[in-house]
């Protein structure tokens, strides 16, 4: 329908029902029952997020939604109803439960146990030391080995992670950002040593600095460099890994880190574009790196709030792409998603409970049209989760794909007053916040002035609050609370793990020549002084055997360490 | 008038959760307590040397890597060793209960696991780190 014929039309469509000052018959009745009875107490009129509710929606809530701007169908600009024409009518999404702790051989039984239970694609959680650029035997990762991921140092820790798992047939994503040119080389490198050539390699990388600044906090260098980094993967995997994801754009450590639904978003599209606009300042087409780039977001409580963020997440994106950045491949106006249910959502008291909330969580996410899905288990408020705990989340997606009938319908939700217009105030928040990080000069300047960190603090002490004073109930937290005997039972990880992970270490470095690493090593802080591409480099080291340690501390005198200035 | 209770904030380590702890750092400040915040991945060594040089009462340390078995054990160590050990050492994080009753064997004061309302942690610091105000 166009503007004007939205101007025209009568809400129902019914003449007869249309009463005096374009209110609908029943609607005055209607609002002077709603206002005489008694209401419930607490947030019941603003989402989790503190955006303001009506009691009801109705057609007037669509007054500015065109169909065909604003909605169109699936698989059709601007995407609100998703990227594909047949979204789960095709294939379902796919079920992808990230795993990893203790050493490489161990997480390497838990993907073989979880491939057997029919997960479809692999994902990798790396330990503390791994992810901030420290090898395992390193005095800083002290106590940190294998504890909430697994312990990778060596190509020897990346081949054992994988073995007897076909690279070629199997797409694998990796949370890890600082070090991610590293992980990515060591996976080439294992790759190759199966046989299985890079181009065929298919997988996402998260690689999102931005957001490490802006919420997860896990660094080596200042975000400048760490830009430089990022677009050379980009330009390095657009012709020789063409498969694979370049950069997991997340959203969900904003929202873990307290932040609300439109922070999440308007933050996460941000440093979205931050990455557009270095790679065309890099020198690279728009087309030949965008369709690579994909999302991660958070699934928290808030059932219809998420699947309106989803839905304008698509939106936003499309029009930004196609608009601003020109972009003509239809594939880079596309915004495909992963979604992990809401960590922070979890609650230690009455941990089983923490099954339904993740099933709530995982069906907005469905109806909001991931193309990929991890259910948190249980007890990961805890520690990460029991080989049992992990079977159960999985089977909670396959129970939600194979017998609610959920899947069978696209974007089901679509014309639904509320979460339409929900779904444009979503918009019209990111949109706000695009320019005030605009005002601040851009997405890094925005870091260096703390304005994302405080936005985020801000609105999670007002949440905590919120929960203090009882205004919004945790079940088993501050309401329905039951003294519990005994904790349920955690997966713990060894302290000899720790030991046996840097007698690994040690082995790997005396068994290699180290002259020829220290020369790759060299090579790679050369580069990093010219304008040249580091991947390659980086594909040096790991095959000269360096460790993930030395190639991330070969270019501290380069490129320096970053500090941030704390606000509380 | 007895001067306000100082305490440091602290997280060790390498984890960069730190939503606990910046929300902890508010609703200590907003309680009158005087707040310092170490800022993320300090190891064990530099929380102990800011605390002696920002003399406060007690160190709210946030771990939420797993690691807290190591590293609340070393700080009080630490403590004892600079003859500090009158600076009161709490904390929380993704602490299982059973390692609560070991942490506070080891000499931590308090352990606040997931949930604890904010109220409980400002009731026991001011009870707490108010003794060494008051001495």
């Amino acid at each position: 329908m166009s503007e004007k014929k939205t101007k025209q039309r009568q809400p129902h469509g019914n003449g007869a029902a249309h009463a005096r000052d374009g209110k609908i018959a029943g609607q005055e009745l209607w609002q002077a029952q709603f206002e005489a009875a008694p209401k419930r107490p607490g947030a019941v009129d603003r989402t989790i997020s503190d955006h303001p509710l009506k009691p009801l929606y109705g057609p007037e809530d669509l007054a500015g939604v065109d169909y065909e701007r604003d909605l169109s169908f699936p698989g059709q600009f601007p995407y609100t109803r998703g990227i594909h024409a047949t979204m789960y009518r095709s294939r379902l999404w796919t079920m992808r439960q990230f795993a990893g702790f203790g050493t490489a051989k161990q997480t390497n039984e838990r993907f073989h146990f979880l491939l057997s239970q029919g997960q479809t694609g692999l994902s990798v959680a790396f330990d503390m030391p791994a992810l901030m650029g420290y090898d395992s035997d390193h005095p800083r990762a002290l106590g940190e080995v294998g504890k909430c991921g697994v312990a990778i140092a060596t190509l020897q820790d990346m081949q054992d992670l994988f073995a007897g798992i076909d690279l070629g047939r199997i797409s694998t994503s990796m949370t890890i950002n600082c070090t991610a040119p590293i992980a990515l080389a060591m996976y080439i490198a294992t790759a190759e040593a199966q046989g299985v050539p890079a181009e065929r390699l298919s997988g996402t990388l998260q690689a999102d600095m931005l957001k490490e600044y802006i919420a997860q906090k896990e660094w080596i260098y200042p975000p400048e460099p760490s830009m430089r980094i990022i677009t050379d993967m980009m330009a390095y995997c657009s012709k020789h890994v063409p498969k694979w994801n370049t950069i997991s754009i997340s959203g969900y450590h904003i929202r873990e880190a307290g932040s609300t639904a439109v922070q999440e978003l308007a933050f996460t599209l941000a440093d979205g574009f931050a990455y557009v606009e270095a790679g065309i300042a890099a020198g690279l087409d728009v087309d030949d790196f965008a369709p690579r780039l994909s999302f991660f977001f958070n699934a928290h409580s808030d059932f219809f709030e998420e699947i309106a963020k989803y839905r304008a997440a698509r939106r936003i994106w499309a029009r930004h792409m196609r608009e601003r950045f020109k972009a003509r491949n239809p594939r880079s106006w596309t915004l495909r998603f992963h979604t992990q249910t809401a960590g922070c959502s979890a609650t230690a008291q009455q941990a089983e409970n923490n099954i339904m909330r993740v099933a709530f969580q995982a069906l907005s996410a469905v109806l909001g049209g991931t193309q990929s899905l991890h259910t948190n288990s249980l007890d990961e408020v805890l520690a990460l989760p029991t080989e049992e705990n992990a079977q159960l989340a999985l089977r909670t997606q396959q129970i939600m794909a194979y017998e609610t009938g959920v899947a069978n319908v696209i974007d089901p939700l679509g014309g639904s007053y509320y979460v339409e217009k929900l779904t444009s105030d979503m918009e019209a928040g990111a949109e706000n916040y695009f320019e005030r990080i605009a005002e601040l000069g851009g997405v890094i300047p925005a870091i260096h002035a703390g304005f994302f960190q405080k936005e985020i603090a801000d609105a999670s002490y007002r949440y905590q609050r919120e929960i203090e004073s009882g205004d919004r109930i945790i079940v088993g937290v501050n309401d329905f609370v039951q003294e519990e005997a005994e904790q349920i039972a955690l997966l713990k990880i060894d302290r000899a793990v720790e030991l046996e992970q840097c007698a690994r270490v040690k082995a790997f470095r005396e068994a290699r020549d180290g002259e020829v690493t220290k020369a790759a090593l060299a090579r790679l802080a050369a580069a990093a002084q010219t304008d040249e591409n580091l991947m390659p480099h980086y594909l040096d080291c790991v095959k000269s055997k360096a460790t993930l340690g030395e190639i991330s501390e070969a270019l501290v005198p380069i490129f320096g360490r970053y500090r941030e200035a704390s606000v509380i | 008038m007895a001067r306000p209770i100082r305490i440091l904030v602290a997280k060790a380590g390498l984890d960069g959760h730190d939503r606990g702890a910046k929300v902890i750092a508010r609703a200590l400040r907003d309680a009158g307590f005087e707040v310092i915040y170490t800022g993320l991945h300090q190891t064990p060594e530099q929380v102990v040397e800011a605390a002696i040089q920002e003399d406060v009462d007690g160190i709210g340390l946030s771990v939420l890597s797993g690691a807290h078995m190591t590293l609340f054990p070393r700080i009080k160590e630490l403590l004892v060793g600079e003859g500090a050990s009158d600076i009161v050492l709490f904390g929380g994080g993704t602490i299982p209960n059973e390692d609560v009753k070991p942490l506070l064997a080891a000499g931590v004061a308090g352990v606040f696991t997931p949930g604890t309302p904010m109220a409980t942690i400002v009731d026991f610091v001011r009870r707490e780190c108010g003794k060494r105000v008051g001495a």
